[in-house]
């Protein structure tokens, strides 16, 4: 077993509503910020797991992504690449 | 004395804070839009509770950005007295009036309830109207309380007699039980080194009556004005 | 838009599927009400109509199953300034001020998401009552859940009220009360009914009415999404492992959002620039603009390329369907469009003109120039059929109802009967909700005199020295058991929690979940269930003036407990006699009013000990139970009660308890003497349900005797309050039972936060296991 690092992302799911990122575009846009024309705020959740290689690792993650990470219903999640750690 | 409130999109402590000063210490009050520059000649501004923003991204963080957040930095710079209270306290450490941060409670819940505090120091001008290690009963609600800070601002605060109101049994003993967010050092407010801004996540306008179950707030609101009637007789 | 060709052809949409039986059946729609849609027409409906007929056609809209049984029921009083119809029922209470108030359901969202779910129905029920010109004051609840042993029932319940309490907080509005009741029949079906009260001047009374030809028509708040498309029919159909997978249904709540719409509708009603305003609620855009039109019985034209959308490429049909949250439709008076939008600028909303009210009787919808849809008249709305269900009795309930429950055995333990009580109080359904309530912001305004768990709540009125009392109430094992009875209860039990507080009972809003009413066994427990509800509130003087209806409450284990859930709005006409139900000074006599008698069915305590709903509720008689409330308002009047607290679930012995323990900073104990009934079985004196009992502390037991006499009510001294040390002592006969207070108060304050706190160290989420 070795040691992995893996990164996740979990941001609202696409179409529905989210709030916390319209205000935040918002106020971007009151600040001069014009440019930015959507945003999108989620959680970023770096695991430290033993597995037998990355591919394990990731699986692992996924499997904790469905059952509790991410709330399938109102979120999506990426999970990034598996880095020894 | 006149008090400006300021109301920010989600404010809604605003007009509990109107009726504390009007019906209850009997003073004045005037409503400050987020969006204007105006104070309207305000002696005491305060910052209400709410959720500015919906709380969204981190409490007090869009808030800050405000128009009217200028004026009440020039405000708190010329030495005048602002009182944060909740909300109003995130958005002050947010804007750099006050040291430190609010973080989300240590059981992840909201909170609403009656708390005891001990009045830490009677040397402030929101504190002159109490005793020393008084025990008061103020309610709180928030979500985001747990006040931190390095521990080098938390010893200066201390040394400099900042820390202001500490959440206590109701014996008046620094206990974990009593601590209903987790701020360290049971913190409930504190006032900045000139001593003019004062931060607190319990509510004092939410005790102006014993109807409401305690009117513990108002010697607070007095003391403030005792301290502007001081000042205009210098 | 006044450039609409009267004789526009309604074409269907390129794109849009084929009108095919199956597609029909998709929308809820049965054959004989899609051969009543085309007779009305005098064509086959298109996509778009087909959409909006299954929208305001579904039960959630229509009330189709359940508005002949509606009629039936009291709405009138010299109090009463709005009945049922409108977004509210409003009642005058006291030099000009009156309140709006109304219950609401949101039980299906709260099953597939729980969070989002309670949180939009929270949201709905403020709109509701702001509509009205009201600015809200105060949020009441009622849960159920199936027991807290599920990992699954305490992610929903823990859901549940982060969500409530998340909206609630953040809007500024206190939520003051309400119940949780955990029972195995709610499993697969949680309830969730929200209640909001809100105060106005009389004057400032707003209705959604639309008027006046020219008017624009103004889509004001949030920007529409596909949101929880289909939410209506939805909520009017049974829950199965397929709705779990229609998912993406579900809304999302922005509290934010709600205050700025909050704050600029109360402004845009005061401004005088607007004839009338509505939640663009369940169905959205479609029901508010077709029943705004149709309460006015005039025409209104509204084109969907104007709503301002947060997706691209939405159709007309998701545009009119959408349930996205935080928006209104509002009719302006001609002319002051830009007065409008400038109100809601200030709090950075949008406001679109997006139709018109035209003299034209039709409701019509088009997409740019091409019209998408059209019905004749307001008949959208008054054409939709109602239904009138042969009904039977359950046999399987009446079985349960006819089985004695004295044939139960007591448990070896129930020997005593002080390890009885300590049980009860351990049942979630009887513990304290502190865990639920600490989390609610119930201080917010400065006006809660009496906040969550007393038996009703308490809130000034700035403007007046009058107060209203607050509860929301119900109790389905009863229903379940005998719905005529049920429902006599749940408004007496409403009435006499206010009038322990203090308040005159004067108005209620009633929420009836139920499940499938097609079935006859349903049906038969809706019309018994408004029947006893009728009964009650005719005798009470306390009118319907509005609620919700909520069915298809089942799920392929069976249905719920049929429950109506009653919130009742009373008034004290001063604030001198705000009466507590904990008991407030040792050496107090308690007196009992009401009288104890052998019925110990259908009670939390077969129910928690024993695992079974059976025999029938306890009798309720309204006669007597206005009796009740008019004696103890006459002794509270008069100043002789200190504190009053009503006999509910677990009987007397917990009502006792409850008086001495619930508020942990200011116990007692006390001592009672039954043996005036030593002659009924115990534990039917100690924990049956009988109805119409209050327990009252007094140090003026006379007095209170001499009011309870003078309305024919029974009355007893049984004890005193004791000192917290002393414990708790019951004796009747030569039977004794005594306990230290800490034990019984450790259950009754632990059990909850025990359970939580051992189930998220367990991880409780969505996925613990799925519903059914």
């Amino acid at each position: 077993m070795t040691r992995f690092r893996v990164a996740v992302e979990i941001v609202p799911r696409r179409g529905l509503l989210d709030p916390q990122g319209k205000a935040v575009s918002d106020a971007l846009h009151t600040l001069g910020f014009s440019t930015v024309s959507d945003v999108r705020v989620g959680r970023h959740l770096v695991l430290d797991t033993d597995a037998a290689d990355a591919d394990a690792a990731r699986a692992e993650v996924q499997r904790m992504c469905e059952q509790l990470l991410a709330n399938p219903v109102t979120e999506d999640f990426h999970i990034g690449s598996a880095e020894r750690a | 004395m006149k008090v400006g409130i300021i109301r920010f999109p989600g404010s809604n402590c605003d007009e509990d804070a109107y009726h504390a000063v009007v019906d209850h210490l009997g003073a004045e009050a005037v409503f400050c839009w987020h969006k204007d520059h105006d104070l309207q000649g305000a002696d005491l501004v305060i910052l209400p509770g709410g959720f500015s923003y919906g709380d969204y991204l981190r409490p007090g963080a869009i808030a800050r950005f405000s128009p009217i957040m200028q004026e009440v930095v020039a405000h708190a710079k010329r030495g005048a007295p602002v009182l944060a209270i909740c909300n109003g306290f995130q958005i002050a450490c947010e804007a750099g009036l006050l040291p430190g941060a609010l973080l989300r409670n240590d059981h992840l819940k909201f909170v609403c309830d009656q708390v005891h505090l001990r009045v830490e120091s009677i040397g402030t001008r929101f504190t002159s109207r109490y005793h020393v290690d008084q025990v008061i009963t103020i309610p709180v609600a928030h979500g985001d309380g747990r006040y931190t800070a390095d521990g080098d601002v938390l010893e200066r605060l201390e040394g400099d007699g900042h820390v202001v109101f500490r959440y206590v049994d109701a014996a008046g003993h620094v206990t974990d039980a009593a601590n209903p967010n987790g701020s360290l050092r049971n913190i409930a407010g504190i006032c900045n080194s000139a001593g003019n801004v004062l931060g607190m996540m319990p509510h004092p306008e939410r005790a102006v009556d014993t109807q409401l179950g305690s009117a513990d707030g108002l010697p607070l609101l007095h003391s403030i004005a005792d301290s502007l009637m001081s000042e205009a007789l210098v | 838009m006044s450039d609409t060709q009267t004789s526009s052809a309604v074409q269907p949409r390129p794109g849009d599927p084929e009108i095919t039986p199956a597609l029909i059946k998709e929308h809820g729609i049965t054959p004989a009400e899609y051969e009543r849609v085309v007779e009305m027409l005098g064509r086959a409906p298109t996509f778009t109509e087909v959409g909006i007929v299954s929208a305001l056609w579904s039960e959630h809209c229509s009330y189709k199953h359940s508005r002949p049984l509606l009629r039936t029921l009291p709405t009138e009083a010299p109090w009463v300034l709005q009945g049922p119809g409108e977004n509210a029922g409003v009642i005058a209470v006291k030099d000009g001020i009156a309140v709006a108030f109304k219950v609401e359901s949101h039980n299906h969202p709260s099953a597939v998401e729980p969070y989002q779910g309670a949180a939009t129905g929270v949201g709905g029920i403020l709109r509701d009552v702001f509509t009205m010109g009201a600015r809200p004051i105060a949020l009441l609840n009622s849960l159920r859940f199936g027991p807290l042993t599920s990992p699954r029932v305490r992610y929903l319940f823990s859901g549940v009220v982060k969500g409530i309490g998340d909206y609630g907080n953040c809007v500024g509005v206190p939520t003051v009360g309400g119940e949780v009741v955990f029972d195995p029949s709610y499993e697969g079906n949680p309830l969730v009914n929200a209640m909001c009260v809100g105060v106005l001047r009389e004057e400032e009374l707003m209705l959604a009415v639309a008027q006046g030809v020219g008017n624009p028509i103004i889509a004001v708040g949030a920007r529409t999404g596909r949101d929880g498309i289909h939410g209506a029919s939805f909520a009017s159909e049974d829950l199965s492992a397929e709705s779990e997978s229609k998912r993406p249904r579900v809304q999302v709540g922005d509290p934010f959002t709600e205050k700025l719409l909050l704050e600029a509708s109360l402004e845009l009603i005061r401004s005088g620039h607007i004839v009338a305003i509505q939640d663009m609620g369940a169905a959205g855009l479609t029901s508010s603009s077709a029943e705004m039109a149709a309460r006015g019985d005039v025409g209104v034209t509204i084109d969907t390329l104007k709503v301002p959308v947060r997706e691209e490429g939405m159709t007309p049909y998701e545009i009119l369907l959408s349930e996205s949250q935080e928006r209104m439709l509002v009719v302006a008076h001609r002319g002051r469009e830009r007065e409008v939008e400038a109100i809601l600028a200030r709090w950075d909303l949008e406001a679109v003109v997006i139709g018109e009210v035209i003299a034209e009787p039709v409701y019509r919808v088009t997409e740019g120039d091409r019209v998408v849809a059209e019905f004749p008249g307001t008949r959208l709305v008054t054409d939709c059929p109602t239904y009138v269900i042969d009904s039977v009795e359950s046999p399987v309930l009446a079985a349960a109802r006819a089985r004695n429950p004295h044939d139960v055995p007591p448990l070896p333990e129930e020997i005593n009967p002080m390890w009885t009580l300590e049980r009860l109080l351990a049942s979630p359904t009887i513990a304290s909700k502190a865990w639920v309530w600490r989390q609610y912001d119930s201080m917010v305004r400065t006006s809660t005199l009496v906040g969550p768990g007393s038996d009703a709540a308490v809130m000034r009125l700035r403007g007046t020295d009058a107060g209203i009392a607050l509860s929301i109430d119900g109790n389905g094992r009863y229903v379940a058991l005998d719905p005529l009875v049920g429902g006599r209860i749940a408004v007496c039990e409403a009435a006499r929690n206010v009038a322990c507080a203090g308040a005159r009972p004067r108005a209620i809003t009633n929420n009836l979940n139920f499940g499938n009413p097609t079935r006859p066994e349903v049906y038969f427990q809706l019309k018994n269930a408004v029947a006893g509800m009728g009964d009650a509130c005719r005798v009470m003087e306390t009118p319907v003036t509005g609620g919700n209806v909520s069915l298809y409450n089942e799920n392929p284990q069976g249905a719920i407990h049929p429950t109506p859930t009653v919130g009742m709005v009373g008034v004290l006409d001063t604030l001198e006699h705000v009466t507590p139900s904990a008991f407030q000074r040792a050496g107090d006599t308690i007196v009992l009013l009401g009288d104890n008698t052998d019925e110990l069915g259908a009670s939390e305590y077969l129910l928690h000990l024993h695992g079974l709903a059976i025999g029938a509720p306890p009798a309720c008689d309204p006669v007597k139970e206005r009796a009740l409330v008019d004696a103890l308002l006459h002794a509270i009047s008069h100043g002789h009660v200190r504190s009053a607290h009503d006999c509910s679930d677990g009987g007397l012995a917990v009502a006792l308890t409850e008086c001495a323990m619930m508020r942990r900073d200011a116990q007692f104990g006390f001592e009672v003497d039954l043996t005036a009934w030593a002659d009924l079985p115990l534990r039917a004196l100690l924990f049956g349900e009988a109805q119409a009992r209050v327990v009252v502390s007094t140090d003026q037991p006379d007095a209170v005797l001499a009011s309870a006499a003078q309305f024919g009510v029974p009355a007893h001294i049984i004890g005193r309050v004791t000192a917290a040390d002393a414990g708790v002592e019951f004796l009747v006969g030569d039977v004794s039972a005594r306990l230290a207070l800490t034990s019984l108060a450790h259950a009754f304050h632990n059990t909850i936060p025990d359970i939580m706190n051992a189930g998220a160290a367990h991880g409780d989420t969505a996925s613990s296991s799925s519903i059914s």
